[in-house]
């Protein structure tokens, strides 16, 4: 398709703007001045309706394809959630901070602070930051929260723990706040060596993070030895709530002896990815972290009214603009409504229902690096594929031309030629066997036509690309 | 209320297959001991009564005129960046990490990435940031990885929650933030020059600064550029409609809050951040960055690339922890100049300018309000009042005004003076009432 820079006709005019109903200004000197305007598109506005039009139809998304990648959740956004955001759209965000602008946003703050005790009772912590604006800065709000803890504490901490199968992200944050990074390998029984941990924990360990179950689809057997050894040296444990999908109303991070969690409200709280983003990542802590939570923050006073605690000298300060992605926490909120607590039970059942049943379909004809119950996701290995040179990334390419969304394929990196598949709680069975159908006719054809699955994808306006040339040229804008 | 699908005859089925006698057999991995101790929430409830309930929250919030930007602006957004974003088939998607399935996606970031590079005058820009704040940080982290230094230069009338995130991300690396307090709402040039050393790997401002004014910094890019620095500026987007993009004053980083470019005040997000940069650097760029490549047949095509500069790639080497981002609040930006165009960003910009321009002479007629500077604005204005500013603006709150961000709390000495804000969305009747409440609170 052509881009829209390229369709663009000189002197074809767009939207048209409110009239200006004063005169016009003195102009600025020209030194302030641009030399010619922005090479924007010129385009009328039947132009950008089929462009953006034909673009979304060369896109599938959770509304047109079952979407099971591994690690991110992709179940079904509910309509209403996008109709309870547009409910506060045009509060402007900058009035509850002037002085007495709380009065004129009590509905707003009310949003945040509820969404933000909902998440206590379901993570099982003291207080909840819903400040963060995605899953991976909720983990480095959480990594500041805890190195703020050490330092009031007087505590010299150096490292953080993270097993080799935790997302890239813990790591990148941990080190982002400027810990060293201390990596676990994982045990056979696929989780992190509990011995290997062990030997690693002293008096500098600031933190472990977890992931629970990990990226492996599985329950960590340890976690709560993991926790209570951590403790013993005054390190703390962080809950990275990726997976959170999982377990909730079964496990509550906070009951097991998590000290910090972070929960990514467009995985477990059905809010859009967007294309990847925005999502949000609220973040739940103990006790005797609060004094450190990011301003402001939305507290509630003895006579019910809602309030911003901006003047906090113990704060780690501000993690972004304002209150956080204030339209993705009222959809999750809405969400949390609507399912209730039967509602957001019967998730973690069918998640793990639905996982287990891929898993038991398939298991005969892929390998299976952790043969034992899972719980929201599975995960496979292609390797018996390789005999006949083919690899995960074929068979991703081939489940495309039938009609789904490929897996996560290579990560967790620890397991050769990894198929990572999450199918989510509200896909039905006869998705799930549509699905698992086209995963044996991969394995079938991995002996049969190998070729076959090489030339995928052949249905998708382009064929595979050359990545390589992508990184060498760099070119990312045109010219 | 359930999304899920299954039928009791289906969990049969499905649990028979699996070997297992109960959906509860399935999380025996979990021990008794570490169940949920507790998980008291309400019932669930219908979409409508959600919806009910979600309504009368929002009648609680106030329904103000608007004369505060402090990062977020109340500017027009075309219908058409509604309808076009809402095509559930971007909304629903993913990082497109399996690009034969998601070139929507891939090509409209790129076309956003064309944008930002265009809007700015630089050659580099990534698919988006979270906000203005967070790339400012970036900034700032990525200019130290490209120099090597240890030392930033904050100028004082950068926006101050953006330097209060700027510290908050600094603050457990072994390095050190200067922030220069700004001289009549300016940078100050003379403490910038005690300041500026072989330390120094950047100098961060802002254009238009938090008190509303409009500077070319192409000297001051020739001065840090000496000292073998970068030159870091925040922008907003509408305003480069009208004014010297940063990459022609010799900017090596700018980055801005994109919320003024087609998304919604939504009580301060989500929107996105955008930063762009020269190409030399790159490689030192965090988050995503989509780049143009070919298929197997030879036909245009788009993909995520550099990502061994990225946190799935590099763990703890990685430019930044970056995931997911605000692609979506991109493709708004997109769609929102898309449908201006050339001309029709020109224009929104001047109309902000004129209504700001007409603000301020109208302010400036009520009795005991003076204009502290002559110098250049866009569509903001720092007044000074004959009162402490916070007591006039809540006084105005109480009238229906929002009419501007006193700077007190910010900066000290400047109690009497308050930030307006007057986007093209502001009419004349509104300014008319601002400037006659505005007397009515600081006289009667």
């Amino acid at each position: 398709m052509e881009l829209i820079y390229e369709i663009s006709v000189k002197g074809r005019g767009g939207v048209r703007l409110p009239a200006s109903d004063v005169p016009a200004a003195t102009p600025l000197p020209g030194e302030f001045l641009r030399a010619e305007p922005a090479g924007l598109p010129e385009l009328s506005e039947l132009d950008v309706v089929r462009h953006f039009t034909g673009l979304s139809r060369r896109n599938i998304g959770v509304d047109t394809t079952f979407y099971p990648l591994g690690s991110c959740t992709m179940k079904y956004n509910p309509k209403a959630m996008e109709e309870a955001a547009r409910l506060f759209l045009p509060f402007h965000p900058m009035i509850a901070l002037l002085p007495g602008g709380e009065a004129l946003a009590q509905g707003t703050l009310a949003v945040l602070h509820h969404m933000g005790e909902a998440l206590e009772e379901i993570t099982g912590m003291d207080a909840v930051t819903c400040q963060p604006l995605a899953g991976a800065h909720g983990e480095m709000t959480g990594i500041m929260l805890i190195a703020a803890y050490h330092k009031a504490k007087g505590n010299r901490k150096k490292y953080v723990i993270v097993p080799d199968s935790s997302h890239g992200t813990n790591p990148a944050s941990a080190a982002m706040v400027g810990y060293q990074i201390v990596t676990i390998p994982t045990a056979p029984y696929g989780d992190m060596d509990l011995e290997a941990f062990k030997a690693a924990l002293n008096g500098e360990v600031a933190a472990v993070m977890m992931t629970c179950p990990n990226t492996l689809g599985l329950f960590n057997p340890h976690i709560k030895e993991i926790c209570d050894l951590a403790h013993g040296v005054d390190a703390l444990v962080y809950y990275d709530g990726a997976n959170l999908n999982a377990i909730l109303g079964q496990l509550r991070p906070g009951d097991v002896g998590f000290d910090v969690v972070h929960v990514n409200l467009h995985k477990t709280f059905g809010t859009p990815h967007g294309s990847g983003g925005p999502g949000s990542g609220p973040v739940g802590v103990k006790k005797a972290l609060i004094p450190f939570l990011p301003m402001p923050r939305v507290v509630r006073g003895k006579d019910g009214r809602f309030t911003l605690l901006n003047d906090n000298p113990q704060s780690i300060g501000r993690m972004a603009d304002f209150f956080g992605n204030f339209g993705v926490i009222a959809r999750a909120y809405a969400y949390t409504l609507m399912l209730g607590r039967e509602g957001l039970i019967d998730v973690s059942e069918k998640a793990v229902l639905n996982a287990n049943y891929v898993m038991s379909r398939l298991k005969d004809l892929y390998d299976l690096p952790f043969d034992q119950t899972c719980m929201h996701e599975c995960l496979f290995s292609a390797g018996r594929q390789l005999r006949h040179d083919i690899h995960a990334i074929d068979i991703a390419k081939f489940l495309i031309d039938k009609g789904f969304h490929p897996p996560t394929v290579y990560f967790p990196m620890i397991v050769k030629e990894a198929i990572m598949i999450e199918p989510t709680e509200t896909e039905s069975k006869a998705t799930l066997d549509a699905f698992v159908d086209a995963m044996r006719e991969a394995a079938e054809l991995a002996e049969k036509d190998p070729a076959a699955l090489k030339r995928a994808p052949v249905t998708t306006p382009i064929s595979r690309l050359d990545e390589t040339k992508a990184a060498r040229e760099q070119n990312v804008c045109f010219a | 209320m359930s999304f899920t699908p299954h039928t009791p005859e289906e969990i049969r089925e499905m649990l028979a297959a699996i070997g297992v006698g109960s959906i509860g057999d399935l999380f025996l991995p979990i021990p008794k001991g570490l169940r949920a101790r507790s998980f008291d929430l309400p019932p669930g409830m219908s979409e409508f009564e959600m919806m009910a309930r979600l309504q009368e929250m929002a009648a609680r919030n106030g329904r103000i005129v608007p004369f505060v930007g402090g990062g977020y602006y109340d500017h027009v957004i075309p219908a058409t960046v509604d309808h076009l974003a809402g095509r559930s088939e971007f909304y629903t998607a993913y990082t497109p990490y399996q690009p034969e399935c998601s070139q929507g996606s891939l090509q409209a970031l790129f076309e956003y990435q064309t944008a930002i590079c265009r809007l700015t005058g630089l050659e580099a820009s990534n698919a988006s940031l979270y906000d203005g704040g967070t790339a400012l940080a970036e900034a700032a982290m990525m200019a130290l990885r490209v120099t090597g230094r240890d030392r930033v230069i904050l100028d004082g009338a950068v926006n101050p929650f953006h330097r209060a995130i700027v510290r908050t991300y600094l603050a457990n690396l072994p390095v050190e933030i200067v922030e220069l307090p700004p001289v009549s709402g300016m940078l100050d040039r003379q403490g910038l020059d005690g300041k500026l050393d072989d330390r120094c790997a950047a100098v961060m401002v802002q254009n238009p600064n938090f008190f509303g004014r409009v500077a070319d910094y192409s000297d001051l890019a020739a001065q840090v550029h000496k000292r073998g620095a970068l030159l870091v500026s925040a922008v907003y987007g509408v305003s480069l409609g009208l004014l010297k993009p940063p990459g022609d004053m010799g900017v090596d980083i700018a980055v801005g809050e994109g919320q003024n470019l087609g998304n919604h005040l939504s009580f301060g997000g989500p929107a996105f951040g955008f930063i762009a940069a020269r190409k030399q650097y790159i490689r030192n760029l965090p988050g995503r960055i989509v780049g143009e490549t070919v298929d197997r047949e030879g036909r245009r095509g788009f993909v995520l690339t550099l990502q061994a500069r990225e946190q799935h790639i590099k763990r703890h080497k990685a430019t930044s922890n970056i995931c997911s981002n605000q692609s979506l609040c991109a493709l708004r930006g997109l769609i929102f100049l898309a449908s201006l165009g050339k001309r029709g960003l020109v224009e929104l910009a001047q109309i902000n300018r004129d209504k700001a321009e007409y603000a301020k002479r109208a302010l400036a007629a009520v009795r005991g309000v003076a204009i502290p500077s002559a110098g250049p604005t866009f569509n903001e204005f720092t007044i000074r009042l004959p009162k402490r500013a916070d007591d006039v603006v809540a006084s105005l709150l109480q009238r229906g005004i929002a009419a501007g961000v006193p700077l007190g709390s910010y900066y000290p000495g400047e109690e009497n003076s308050l930030v307006v804000t007057v986007t093209e969305k502001r009419t004349k009747g509104e300014i008319a009432l601002l400037a006659r409440e505005l007397e009515a609170v600081l006289w009667n």
